[in-house]
């Protein structure tokens, strides 16, 4: 537990004294409150022809759906871009400049290693979507959305992110070459972000399968206030499958 | 204590270290000499618990480095040949996650911090971020990385490298003190090194041992230079014989 903790601290330290943390964080709250902004504008829009839809008998605009479910959403997308920036240096830096050799040669375990990492990267997902909660906050404090939709959909965000940081993780376990690790994770989430899309033209079981692997699907539950024990079970698998593969191809560097 | 038997790495056809045997007592520095790319950082790496050894054993500390390399980790202090720095932390973070990682208990840390910085003559720049290290300095607080958990075994790839004659005296000195309560195994292409510091020679060339002697053996019959030049050109003649066959 202390050399989790002890590599968890030096990945923080390096996290925010090189700028990497900040600019990602600084990015990822720039883009949701301009998206935020712009939901906001279309929730007033609607809002104002609120008497014409009354009158025809249609729903009304909904604070809920418009705005959380839209940011939520969006957020997922910006995060498959930006996830893999903060998780493309995590190992593969460590193997280019040396330094692993100083941790492999350490009575420290691979696992350790790996928690270690992953917890770092734990700690600055849950700074930069708690910055990026103060959107969703103000929603709260000034206008009268169901709140408990917003706190699971902010629980199913995190998981979701969490679940990108330990693929990331796994990619850079892989590589010495950050780029490489950048794009290919990129690639990888991307792919994982658009993976339902053969659901459309088949049927069945096939569909099924195809709805399921898609995070974007799983999280939808979380946003809409249902939280699952399906949609726990499939992030908090994507997280150990990370991890185990992470464990997987750092063991594996002492096999060569 | 170190107690290398019948050490072998190979890469594919290539065999980098070929059965490479030698010992090392407690309170002896072994000087660990070679032509570059001898396979003396392979061998190295293999006694670190990096590389795993493609046959042969090695028992560092009393523990096999294949099957007990935990037991290993524990008791050794290792410099690479390239000291395993982080750029983004200062000398002292860095030497306090070290001695984290490396088991040193909590209370005795900061005490220990001090200790290995100034043995190690790095005190001067413990506030310093150690991407603005020089090499010698780079090189020192490497060093000061290996010792830090007082271990039994002191392993050192090319310590001196990249240091001023001035720092190599000081550092010369430092290893000289580690191995009188330490076995320290010295990686290095410079002979006059060896003669000066350690007290046990093995000349490595081609992946096999050329030579193991006592450096006071030694010196009663030759220099160690020539001992050298005879032993790396006689493996030369053996390898050329064997291309010819």
């Amino acid at each position: 537990m202390r050399n989790i903790i002890a590599i968890c601290k030096r990945e923080l330290l390096s996290f925010f004294v090189s700028p990497i943390a900040y600019f990602v964080i600084t990015g990822f709250t720039l883009l949701v409150g301009y998206f935020f902004f712009n939901l906001f504008s279309i929730f007033l829009q609607q809002y104002q022809m609120a008497p014409y839809l009354q009158m025809r008998g249609m729903p009304l605009p909904n604070l809920n759906q418009v705005i959380v479910e839209g940011l939520y959403q969006t957020m997922i997308v910006i995060l498959v871009f930006l996830v893999p920036l903060l998780t493309m240096r995590i190992v593969a830096e460590e193997k280019r400049r040396g330094t692993f050799e100083l941790l492999l040669t350490s009575p420290v375990s691979v696992s350790e290693i790996v928690l270690g990492k992953f917890l770092s990267l734990a700690v600055v997902i849950f700074v930069m979507l708690g910055i990026s909660f103060i959107f969703p906050l103000l929603l709260i404090i000034y206008g009268t959305p169901e709140v408990p939709p917003i706190f699971s959909g902010f629980v199913g965000v995190l998981l979701c992110t969490l679940g990108f940081a330990s693929i990331g993780m796994a990619v850079s376990s892989f590589t010495e070459n950050q780029i490489v690790a950048g794009v290919s994770s990129m690639v990888t989430l991307l792919l994982l972000y658009v993976i339902q899309a053969p659901a459309e033209s088949l049927d069945g079981s096939a569909a099924e399968i195809f709805r399921y692997l898609s995070p974007v699907d799983q999280v939808q539950d979380f946003i809409r206030g249902v939280v699952t024990l399906k949609s726990t079970v499939y992030f908090l698998s994507m997280i150990v499958f990370g991890l185990f593969l992470s464990q997987r191809a750092l063991d594996a560097l002492r096999w060569r | 204590m170190i107690e290398v038997k019948n050490l072998c790495k190979s890469y594919g056809e290539y065999a980098a270290v070929n059965d490479v045997s030698f010992t090392a007592q407690k309170g002896q520095i072994v000087g660990f000499l070679g032509p570059n790319g001898a396979g003396k950082t392979t061998t190295i790496r293999m006694l670190s618990t990096y590389l795993p050894p493609s046959s042969g054993t090695a028992i560092v500390a009393g523990f096999d480095v294949l099957r007990e390399a935990d037991q290993v980790r524990k008791r050794i202090g290792y410099l690479p040949e390239n000291p395993p720095l982080y750029g983004e932390m200062t000398v002292r973070e860095y030497l306090k996650f070290v001695g984290e990682i490396k088991g040193v208990p909590r209370a005795k840390l900061p005490e220990k911090i001090d200790e290995v910085m100034e043995r190690c003559f790095v005190s001067d720049v413990r506030n310093k971020l150690c991407q603005h290290l020089s090499r010698g300095y780079r090189q020192r607080v490497g060093l000061a990385q290996a010792i830090i958990h007082e271990p039994e075994v002191i392993i050192l790839d090319e310590p001196t490298s990249g240091l001023d004659p001035k720092q190599i005296i000081e550092i010369r000195q430092l290893i000289k003190s580690l191995g009188k309560d330490h076995t320290v195994l010295l990686s290095t292409h410079i002979l006059p090194e060896v003669s000066m510091v350690c007290n046990k020679v093995v000349i490595i060339s081609r992946g096999r041992v050329v030579m193991e002697s006592m450096l006071a053996d030694l010196a009663r019959e030759k220099s160690l230079e020539q001992v050298f030049l005879e032993s790396v050109s006689r493996e030369e003649v053996v390898d050329a014989a064997a291309c010819v066959n």
